[in-house]
């Protein structure tokens, strides 16, 4: 059965179409859905893609965490769907608390558009299962609010139960112990600021991409439907 | 009553103000030196409809919390009336 993936687009979400693509390339279908929204639907899985929701206004996320259909996001990361946020979905996953700590803005001040390597910190994740600790794979990142924070005690506590998945080869933003994407404790929940599906043909530059989607997809299949 | 609210969202101690660190290196260039300590914020400005002032602050605090700060990088200092 092919793997449904709901693709919310918020206002201001720019890199939705880019997902579809990318997971249709993988053999899923896509579906995108309206942050008006208050139902899913039936997905198997859920990505919150990279853009500029709501503007970015106040902070970015701070806003698109009240959207309706977050709500059903929430619910379903909560019956243990799998849940991924990329970029600005990252920031909204963090503002809605559904993955702890915050992005701030980028150390140096500068907007980041580049390749970036990273290595797997934990395989162990709905993004990542795909994949071996220390495997290092290339994608591009997008951003100026990617500088992850968090308190010493949400550090020590993702460090413990090695909830960091991918770390940044060479630090570009300031993140605290290099970090690139976390996920949630029952490890369904995965954020990160690179952009994986950006990086799904060798034509871009890289197709390490098409791991993380795949693993995602592998996830979403090898689990009961939500 | 309707009382009006400033609030002030700053950086936490420690997150680190790429603005405000620009805007401190800018300054000497235009002669004022020995200016420090430069932090960038926001302020936001609205009324509220409470019964007493400590009702009103009540309600201001909450949605700071829910709302105009993030916890984990900023805090907040509320002005009323």
């Amino acid at each position: 059965m092919t793997t449904r993936v709901g693709v919310v687009v918020f206002p201001g979400s720019n890199c939705e179409h880019d997902v579809a693509e990318a997971l249709a390339g993988l053999g899923a279908e896509a579906e995108l859905v309206w942050h008006a929204d208050t139902d899913l639907g039936d997905v198997d899985a859920v990505v919150l893609p990279g853009g500029f929701a709501h503007g970015d206004y106040l902070r970015p996320g701070a806003i698109a965490r009240f959207s309706p259909i977050m709500a059903s996001v929430g619910a379903f990361a909560a019956a243990g769907g799998p849940v991924l946020g990329i970029c600005n979905g990252f920031q909204v996953l963090t503002e809605a608390g559904l993955l702890p700590g915050a992005l701030q803005k980028n150390q140096g001040s500068r907007f980041l558009c580049a390749p970036a390597d990273l290595v797997v910190a934990s395989a162990e994740s709905a993004l990542t299962s795909g994949t071996a600790v220390g495997d290092v794979l290339r994608l591009p990142i997008n951003h100026f609010e990617g500088n992850y924070t968090c308190s010493a005690e949400v550090l020590a506590e993702l460090r413990a139960e090695e909830r960091v998945v991918l770390r940044y080869v060479d630090n570009p933003n300031g993140s605290v112990d290099d970090i690139a994407g976390v996920c949630s404790a029952e490890r369904n929940v995965v954020g990160l600021m690179p952009h994986p599906e950006r990086a799904c043909d060798p034509l871009l530059g890289s197709d390490d991409g098409r791991r993380l989607l795949g693993s995602l997809l592998a996830w979403a299949a090898g689990r009961l439907p939500v | 009553m309707r009382f009006p609210v400033l609030v002030e969202v700053r950086l936490r101690p420690g997150i680190a103000d790429p603005q405000g660190a620009t805007i401190q290196r800018a300054l000497p260039a235009l002669g004022y030196e020995g200016v420090a300590e430069v932090r960038v914020g926001k302020a936001i400005r609205f009324s509220v409809e409470a019964a007493d002032e400590a009702a009103a602050r009540v309600q201001v605090d909450e949605l700071c919390q829910r709302l105009l700060a993030n916890p984990v990088i900023e805090d907040t200092a509320v002005t009323i009336g």
